[in-house]
């Protein structure tokens, strides 16, 4: 062997140590396309049953939206599933918190708020998802800590006792901010829609698209190009295995823990915003969802999370406007058919 | 506690349960350095249940492990497994522990603890990977779960040696590969050895322990039965029949 480990520069067509037993080319991974495919099927189908284009329009930007927001909120939740085998249905407490949080920073920045500049506008929101992020991990520092960390590998006691830490932590916030429903009003300059021919295409979903997408991507970033990502994926697939190679797996999962209450702290910001009002019972209404999302998707899958996240967003949008009686049942229904066609999820993640 | 320091690894007196199972009974177990030391024993003796006990993923419930004559494992001394990884010794399990969903170059990378990428790979110890194991460059870039199974072997071997380590523990390499797969393993064990690597190898394959093995215990009933020199053992055939009969018919 002459040529150096190039590991760098080594790509699948580039000329790597020929191997006379096998006679076919360098194999290469096949990239899964199916479950994209679903997400374009499911557009398809919407079309002709809708009708008009656009109102079509309207509604696949909105269904993204949606289906981003839960995105962010449920990429934590499927990777400390994955990692730890950690049953957490306390999830939503955190979509609450960072709701609430945000809704006092914004009360708080009304001026900026309430100004006609887009950047203060803006600066408003982001400063709203910074604190409710940082109150949102904190907590779940905390949540790990108290309630988490003396049921590692008991399923139901997880179930109990994360529930009961998310009833807790509702009532928390009627303690904090009162049970009512406080308004969580969008700062001027998101209000309103984009008109694209006929298709009104509101400005805050445009703006949700692009955060979930940013998040979507430093995701992606940071679990196939970092090391700690590296980690992560491979003890979603063999905990043991990690540790035998002398890594602390639990002081990654605390990581992990965090990093995802925060990402369900922002995403319940979104959710707010999204609603133009919170209430304290808001985590409990999204839970549901979110689990759809996972089981979807394949738990511990971080791919297999954003295109069920999409699919449910699509889904729930079209059927609230063709069939509102439905709407939940059909995302019921949606995760039904795939488990049938899938019964790992979208994307199962091997060796579980 | 101190160890005679020709013996890298020593466990005393281990007894091991798995929930309600006694599985080791008092295991004594000595590994000298820079030797490949076989451990032997028809299924169920307590082999693998030894080499997860001296990685901590089970613990020993009495008894003591010592490496480079600090303890590690025992009542009192139990360290979690992630330390006594990093106090030198590698572990490649039964099933192999590989990543299916990462590329062999990220499996790689995971096994090398100092490297944050495959930039910081050694590079002349991957080339000499390479030399031995010319398929993982071949799969450099390929989900490592789509590898046959005498790569994945090889892969998961190429991963305890991707640094240097003090000690690597090798459960049952050639398990279910065939014989020119396992022809290749013992060309990299023996290029290991060459290099005075301190090995200890499961195998109920007896040829490939024969050309392979320094020193060799056989288990039986979760006990060391025997201890010696491994020449002794294959040239004794009284000895091989009394310790080992019933594996070695299933076996050859």
């Amino acid at each position: 062997m002459t040529e150096g480990p190039d590991v760098n520069t080594t790509t699948t067509t580039s000329p790597i140590v020929p191997a006379p037993a096998a006679p076919s080319a360098i194999p290469r991974a096949q990239f899964d396309w199916k479950p994209l495919g679903l997400l374009a099927a499911l557009a398809l189908i919407a079309l002709p049953l809708i009708g008009s284009p656009s109102t079509w329009i309207t509604l696949t930007i909105a269904g993204l939206a949606m289906g981003l927001i839960v995105f962010i909120i449920a990429s934590g939740l499927t990777l400390v599933f994955g990692l730890m085998d950690v049953l957490n249905f306390g999830h939503g407490v955190f979509i609450a918190v960072g709701a609430f949080v945000a809704t006092s920073v914004m009360a708080g920045m009304s001026s900026w708020a309430g100004s006609p500049s887009v950047l203060l506008n803006l600066g408003a929101v982001f400063c709203a998802m910074l604190a409710a992020m940082a109150v949102a991990g904190a907590l779940g520092l905390a949540f790990e800590r108290v309630i988490v960390r003396p049921v590692y590998g008991q399923h139901l006691k997880q179930i109990l006792i994360t529930m009961g830490g998310m009833i807790v932590g509702e009532e928390m916030i009627k303690v904090i901010w009162g049970p009512q429903q406080q308004s969580l009003p969008l700062p001027e300059a998101l209000r309103g829609a984009f008109l694209i021919g006929d298709a009104a295409v509101e400005k805050y979903r445009v703006l949700a698209v692009v955060i979930g997408l940013a998040v979507f991507a430093a995701l992606l970033y940071a679990l196939n190009r970092t090391k700690v990502g590296l980690l992560i994926r491979a003890g979603v697939q063999d905990r043991e295995m990690v540790e035998s190679l002398g890594y602390r797996i639990k002081r990654l999962f605390i990581g992990v823990f965090v990093a995802g209450s925060a990402l369900a702290g922002l995403g319940g910001v979104m959710w707010g915003l999204y609603q133009q009002n919170v209430v304290p019972q808001i985590g409990a209404q999204v839970n549901v969802l979110i689990f759809i999302v996972i089981i979807i998707g394949g738990l511990g899958s971080t791919l297999g999370c954003f295109v069920g996240a999409l699919a449910v967003g699509l889904m729930a949008n079209y059927t609230g406007f063709l069939a509102p009686k439905v709407a939940l049942f059909s995302n019921i229904g949606l995760m039904v058919a795939v488990l049938l066609w899938r019964p790992r999820g979208l994307y199962p993640v091997t060796s579980r | 506690m101190r160890v005679s320091m020709s013996n890298l690894l020593e466990l005393k007196g281990v007894h091991t349960h798995i929930g309600a199972y006694h599985i080791l009974h008092g295991v004594d177990l000595q590994i000298p350095e820079g030797q490949l030391t076989m451990l032997l024993g028809r299924n169920g003796a307590g082999k693998t249940t030894t080499l997860r006990t001296i990685m901590g993923l089970w613990q020993a419930t009495q008894g003591s492990v010592h490496f480079k004559g600090k303890q590690i494992g025992g009542p009192g001394g139990q360290q979690p497994t992630p330390l006594i990884a990093e106090s030198g010794i590698a572990y490649v399990p039964e099933n192999m522990g590989i990543f299916g969903d990462l590329t062999v170059k990220e499996n790689m990378v995971l096994a090398a603890r100092k490297a944050r990428n495959a930039d910081e790979l050694d590079t002349a110890r991957l080339e000499w990977i390479f030399g031995l194991f010319p398929a993982l460059k071949k799969f450099w870039l390929y989900p490592a779960g789509k590898l046959s199974g005498g790569q994945k072997q090889m892969l998961a071997v190429a991963r305890a040696i991707v640094e240097p380590r003090a000690l690597i523990l090798i459960d049952e390499p050639s398990k279910g590969l065939a014989p020119s797969i396992i022809n290749n393993l013992i060309t990299a064990f023996n290029e290991l050895k060459r290099q005075r690597t301190t090995i200890l190898l499961v195998e109920q394959n007896f040829a490939m322990a024969k050309a392979l093995g320094d020193r060799v215990a056989v288990m039986d009933d979760g006990r060391v039965v025997h201890h010696g020199a491994m020449a002794d053992l294959a040239a004794d055939e009284a000895l091989q029949q009394r310790l080992l009969g019933l594996s070695l018919a299933a076996h050859q």
